[in-house]
């Protein structure tokens, strides 16, 4: 293997392209974002992710320089761009509702940035013509606005953004206004073409399914503060919170007091009655400490008798089922009342089907399918 | 095509007799060959032939004509910069003391303003003349303008502004590039709103006119104080016409833009 893996946040000689220092956004009394610090690497598709409300938006609109922070600076390429006005910044924004010039034709409008530059004639038609390519809207050169799809739109607004070749490109909901099956092709439209063009990508995002697609690393955010910044793959296997593990994904979150016992293995007590959970954890616990318990219902298997050498087992009824053709989401209620889900492929049809509702059932997992959480 | 009830085809007939009537008498009266303007006495276009003798009415006209011409377009332009500023300009101090201000001339009565505006030339000793009756009109017809093109800006996606400043655009390119061109329907309408309500503003027009320049309205009021003259009726046809043109050329324009808009509509969510 010899394929270096693009993982610059991990090399201590990258420097970052976009730093947050100790930035904070207030709008009046409202804190929108709250004495954060991020670094962006050149070339990163990042994705910031939370519910709305969270500063997901403060962030991006003081990249583009419609916002400025309050306290703190933010570096663009070593420097410090606050004081720099939005038409300045070598910084262009894709507009969730595409902000498409309707008076304007589909040419015009990618040609709109490059002609406020004064790039000569042929520069800027050569350019015009390489967006349209790259965005597949030949055909569609001519025509207003209103006379394409929205998905087309969509690719407008995206060929607008990239024609002026800028150093960051900042998406806000860029795939919000588009139907289910277009945005996941075009979710892997947009990851090409970042490929392609080598920009770096910071995408605003609520639906945490895209994030998880298309970034290279993602920020979940809640009450503008970070909760956590890592890879997609990082932030589902290994959430530091139960904020992040519940916001990212389905998650079952069992309350309980960690003992330690042996090697960064613990010991969770969490109901009267019932056998303590093993987990491993790299984070240390005090005995007794309390803890959260967090396991993916996909890492959760289901069977009708104990499984022999099972580690964490156990016994329930099934309460529901969420069928979701492909998967299977069994709401296992235990005897204290909990529910445990868990999830399995439906890998026979489905009149084989091994339990129905109210089937006595055995829950278990591995002593690493867990993630134990202090908060 | 439905048809309609008898009771729909009578209230229909009776609201606009109620109000084209009067119109009518006063178009057919301007055929009239007779001196009096009661007395029928046969088909005729002569009054219209005296009214391009009289020098008089003409020179009314294009001082009217001037006047509306330039007060409604100092309007558009000082009413469309104030409704820009109330509804940009986010919350400034004094805004809502502002904003209310700009739509208490619509209420105040025309006598008040004309008499205001009197004393005002009087007091900065402003000869009376064209000068003073298109700085008037200005006046009254700039909250108008206002109030027209407010109602646009307020449903205006400020995002488009900000892909302007975005692509690189100063904030003044910006309004010229983006933001005007897309207002330009509304700020047309306020300029004919304006352009319209000085050429029959009578009571303003009398307070701020002085001998060097009448406007056709007050000419007209002044000539029926001593009879009507059927010259009179010829160009009271004359300015309906105009006005009717006017307002269905406007109206099939409008109409024929909206159709293809959602024709292009259609055609687009089909090539999805």
């Amino acid at each position: 293997m010899n394929t270096t893996v693009f993982a610059p946040w991990e090399d201590p000689q990258a420097k970052p392209l976009i730093q947050f220092q100790n930035v904070t956004k207030r709008f009046g009394g409202f804190t929108a974002i709250d004495n954060l610090s991020l670094d962006i690497f050149e070339k990163e598709f990042f994705a910031l992710l939370g519910p709305s409300g969270c500063g997901k938006t403060t962030m991006m609109r003081m990249l583009a320089g419609f916002e400025k922070p309050s306290d703190g600076h933010i570096m663009l390429g070593g420097q410090d761009i606050d004081p720099i006005p939005p038409n300045k910044r070598a910084v262009n924004m894709m507009f969730q509702s595409y902000a498409l010039f309707p008076h304007l034709s589909i040419w015009e409008n990618i040609a709109f940035g490059l002609r406020r530059d004064n790039m000569p004639k042929r520069d800027l038609e050569d350019r015009v013509e390489e967006m349209l390519r790259l965005t597949r809207l030949e055909q569609f050169a001519r025509r207003k606005p209103h006379q394409i799809s929205g998905g087309q739109r969509q690719r407008v607004a995206l060929a607008r953004s990239l024609a002026k070749a800028p150093k960051l490109l900042l998406l806000d909901e860029p795939l919000g206004a588009l139907d289910k099956k277009l945005r996941q092709d075009t979710q892997f439209e947009l990851m090409d073409i970042q490929e392609k063009t080598g920009t770096t990508f910071v995408i605003v995002t609520h639906d945490q399914e895209e994030a998880m697609t298309v970034a290279s690393r993602v920020a979940v955010m809640d009450q503008g503060k970070l909760m956590q910044v890592a890879t997609p793959d990082r932030i589902y296997e290994n959430p530091n919170s139960v904020y992040v593990a519940d916001f990212i994904g389905d998650v079952n979150i069992i309350e309980g007091r960690a003992t330690a016992n042996g090697d960064e293995t613990y010991q969770v007590d969490w109901a009267e009655g019932q056998s303590p959970l093993t987990a491993t954890s790299s984070t240390g616990f005090t005995n007794g400490q309390s803890c959260h318990l967090a396991i993916r219902p996909e890492k959760v298997t289901i069977s009708a008798d104990r499984p022999a050498d099972a580690i964490n087992a156990v016994q329930g009824k099934v309460h529901d089922i969420a069928y979701l053709g492909n998967l299977s989401t069994y709401h296992v209620e235990l005897a204290n009342g909990t529910i445990i889900k868990a999830q399995s492929a439906n890998t026979r049809r489905i009149s084989r089907r091994s339990f129905t509702w109210e089937d006595p059932v055995w829950l278990s997992w591995t002593a690493t399918a867990a993630v134990l959480l202090a908060n | 095509m439905n048809r309609l009830s008898w009771f729909n085809t009578v209230s229909l007939t009776l609201g606009f007799a109620f109000l084209y009537i009067p119109m009518v008498i006063l178009i057919i009266y301007s055929f009239n060959e007779s001196k009096l303007v009661t007395v029928w006495a046969g088909f005729s276009t002569k009054w219209y032939g005296e009214l391009a003798q009289n020098e008089a009415f003409l020179n009314a006209a294009w001082v009217t004509i001037r006047v509306a011409v330039f007060s409604s377009t100092l309007a558009t332009i000082l009413g469309t910069a104030a409704a820009y500023v109330l509804v940009r300009g986010g919350r400034f101090f004094g805004r809502t003391l502002f904003s209310g201000m700009i739509y208490a001339p619509l209420v105040m009565p025309e006598v008040i303003t004309g008499l205001s505006l009197l004393l005002l030339f009087i007091g900065i000793g402003l000869d009376r003349g064209i000068l003073t009756i298109v700085l008037a009109h200005t006046t009254f017809s700039m909250c108008f303008v206002s109030v027209v093109v407010s109602s646009r800006l307020v449903t205006f996606d400020k995002s488009l502004e900000e892909a302007a400043l975005d692509l690189g655009c100063s904030p003044a390119q910006a309004f010229r590039l983006v933001t005007l061109p897309i207002i330009a329907p509304a700020v047309i309408s306020g300029w004919l709103l304006a352009f319209t309500l000085s050429l029959d503003d009578l009571v303003i027009a009398s307070f701020t006119s002085g001998p060097s320049a009448t406007t056709l309205p007050i000419k007209i009021f002044s000539a029926v104080r001593l009879g009507v003259s059927p010259e009179i009726n010829a160009l009271s046809t004359i300015m309906i016409a105009v006005v009717t043109v006017g307002v269905i050329a406007a109206s099939l324009v409008t109409k024929r833009a909206m159709v293809r808009q959602k024709q292009d509509e259609l055609a687009a969510a089909r090539t999805e």
